[in-house]
């Protein structure tokens, strides 16, 4: 059983590799997936203190956008993200859920003082949209250095993984696709 | 993924949501509190292995609430997080035993190093728990050793009811190996990877029994500075074994009643109820039918408890088993004390077989480990054992033949339960024969 997933680009975010990370991420889950440009107004979740958008409140308004009841969307953007308790969040997504979010602002690597890379960027993308949506899909962290449901909290984490679910997390999203009402 | 639990008590709900959902992710089971009473009131949900506290929070602060639940739960990781960060309050928390101290906003890099820190520390105290017990399994009980038809039959009885839940009563001589025989029951049954949790009824007086067994508060009376859990908790998913069930007290029997049957009590000075699922096995040495008529033991408990019953023979009614424990604690006792094994002389082995051993498999054991103490060489000597002659043992002018063949006779019908076609069968002659000799040297059947 396929459930649609919506990659929504927010607020005019358009790289220019958007449409290799639709592929990427159809060919990582199984699942058939849309894109969307969604000009949402991102100003009402701007935390001024911090100057980061608020990545909860976030997830609250994709799911008002969600376009099929029986699908799971992801919002990928450029802005730094956070949750109140954390200074940041490179995406956040409901457990078991509908909504997550990624975002690109601390993959680039112009944020840490190094050469621009697109590549390295588009590829930090696939592998941080998989990991959060595999949360929405019902994964947790996995302890496999390997898998893309690794926890990371800094980019280089990220690095180190690949853009793959093990096979132990890869079976479970398949057991769980199995038994999907109609 | 893991089983770990995790609680987080902040009164701002956005953090609180905010690291439910951080931790879900890493696979924690999460609970909640917006306040320390709450946070307090859920501790019965735990046990947790991680508790994040708020330090400024509204009527009970962060540092109070980790002393309180302290007094609860040692073992939890406590965690302290705050949004005001200062040296002293760090020091504070840290003195009052806290794993660690982290400011709000957290970086996530660091959450995640203090909870993995925090659970490898976890992870290292349970694994040296695991390994003292295995070091103490190493080293402590002996295998039951034993091949006598008597023997066989005690070690069928075990392994058919090892494997049921059912309450067990052993029954034997002191010194017979009711303990060893519990824990092989254990050993052999489901429950084999929870602890098995021994309490020697008779040798603790009963005030203190009844804290021994179901544990107590804090300030439950003088002395009780913490929460103690007692054996019947500790026990839970094990075996609880009661040594000696014979000579606790009617009010305990009472106490025990209805614990056995509801597998619920509360610790001593407390009222919340506490659950615990244990497989019990107990052992006397006593009579309890006798006691039941003589109202010392309760009826009652006596029928909850005499499920299915093991009669542990004592060593004389099993004699060909001597030398071949006696070999047995000889390998001990030579491993113990890095000696090479030795050997016994035929006098002493004779001597061995000929005693009565009041004292059973314990008397032997000692006599043994005695002989490897005191005696030299490779051969243990008739003195090197600590038979009183005067008392059983054989008298060198009773070594004839005709004393020998009449005690092994007696053995013989003893094993054979007086049975004189199988002790003739064992004796390889015939009955008549045997009648001859019982007439010949006055032997009772």
């Amino acid at each position: 059983m396929n459930r649609p997933i919506f990659l929504a680009y927010l607020s005019g975010y358009a790289p220019r590799w958007a449409g290799e990370v639709a592929q990427a991420v159809e060919r990582g889950l199984g699942h058939p997936v849309s894109r969307l440009d969604l000009a949402l107004d991102l100003t009402p979740y701007y935390a001024v203190e911090r100057r980061q958008y608020h990545a909860t409140l976030l997830l609250a308004a994709l799911l008002r956008h969600l376009p099929d009841p029986n699908g799971k969307i992801i919002g990928l953007t450029s802005v730094d993200l956070f949750i109140p308790v954390l200074t940041f969040v490179f995406g956040q997504s409901q457990l078991d859920g509908a909504a997550a979010i990624a975002s690109t602002y601390r993959l680039h690597s112009e944020y840490y003082g190094l050469p621009g890379n697109e590549a390295l960027l588009r590829e930090r993308t696939v592998k941080e949209t998989l990991h959060e949506l595999g949360h929405a899909f019902g994964l947790v962290h996995c302890r496999d250095q390997r898998c893309v449901m690794r926890a990371s909290t800094y980019v280089e984490e990220v690095d180190l993984k690949d853009a793959e679910f093990c096979r132990a997390c890869g079976e479970r999203l398949a057991t769980w696709a199995s038994t999907l009402p109609r | 993924m893991n089983n770990r639990k995790i609680m987080i008590v902040d009164d701002e709900l956005s953090v609180r949501k905010s690291l439910e959902e951080w931790f879900r992710e890493d696979g924690f089971q999460v609970e909640t509190a917006e306040d320390g009473e709450v946070a307090l009131r859920k501790m019965p949900n735990g046990p947790y292995d991680i508790i994040v506290v708020d330090l400024k929070m509204p009527g009970m602060d962060g540092m109070t609430l980790q002393k309180r639940i302290r007094e609860i739960d040692r073992d939890a990781a406590i965690i302290i997080l705050t949004a005001y960060a200062s040296v002293e309050t760090a020091v504070e928390a840290l003195k009052a035993g806290a794993f660690d101290y982290i400011t709000k906003p957290v970086d996530p890099d660091d959450l995640s190093h203090v909870v993995q820190n925090a659970l490898r520390q976890k992870e290292l105290t349970e694994e040296n728990l695991r390994l003292k017990e295995k070091v103490s399994e190493l080293s402590g009980p002996t295998p039951i050793v034993g091949q006598s038809p008597k023997m066989r039959h005690v070690l069928e009885l075990i392994q058919t009811v090892a494997e049921t839940d059912s309450t067990v009563v052993i029954r034997g001589e002191s010194g017979t190996g009711k303990e060893l025989v519990a824990r092989a029951i254990h050993a052999q049954s489901r429950r084999r990877f929870f602890p098995i949790v021994a309490v020697n009824c008779g040798s603790i007086p009963e005030t203190l029994l009844e804290s021994e067994l179901f544990g107590h508060e804090k300030g439950a009376f003088t002395g009780a500075q913490y929460r103690r859990k007692g054996k019947v908790e500790l026990a839970n998913g094990g075996t609880l074994f009661l040594d000696e069930i014979g000579d606790i007290s009617v009010k305990m029997q009472i106490d025990l009643l209805r614990v056995l049957e509801t597998k619920r009590f509360t610790r001593l000075g407390g009222d919340q109820e506490v659950t615990s699922d244990f497989r019990l096995v107990c052992a006397t040495n006593k009579d309890l039918e006798k006691l039941v008529q003589e109202n010392a033991f309760r009826e009652d408990l006596y029928y909850r408890i005499n499920v299915f019953t093991i009669q542990l023979p004592p060593l004389r009614e099993r004699a060909d088993d001597i030398p071949v424990l006696a070999r047995h604690f000889v390998e001990k006792y030579a491993r113990a004390m890095a000696k090479p094994p030795r050997t016994f002389s035929p006098e002493a082995e004779a001597a061995m077989v000929a005693y009565r051993w009041p004292g059973n498999v314990r008397e032997l054991e000692n006599a043994v480990e005695r002989a490897m103490v005191v005696g030299q060489g490779t051969t243990i000597r008739r003195e090197d054992l600590p038979l009183p002659v005067e008392n059983g043992a054989r008298d060198p002018k009773d070594l004839s033949l005709e004393a020998l063949e009449k005690d092994h006779i007696e053995r013989v019908l003893t094993q054979m339960d007086g049975n004189v076609t199988k002790s003739a069968t064992a004796l390889g002659i015939d009955r008549a024969t045997l009648y001859h000799k019982i007439k010949r040297y006055g032997i009772r059947r």
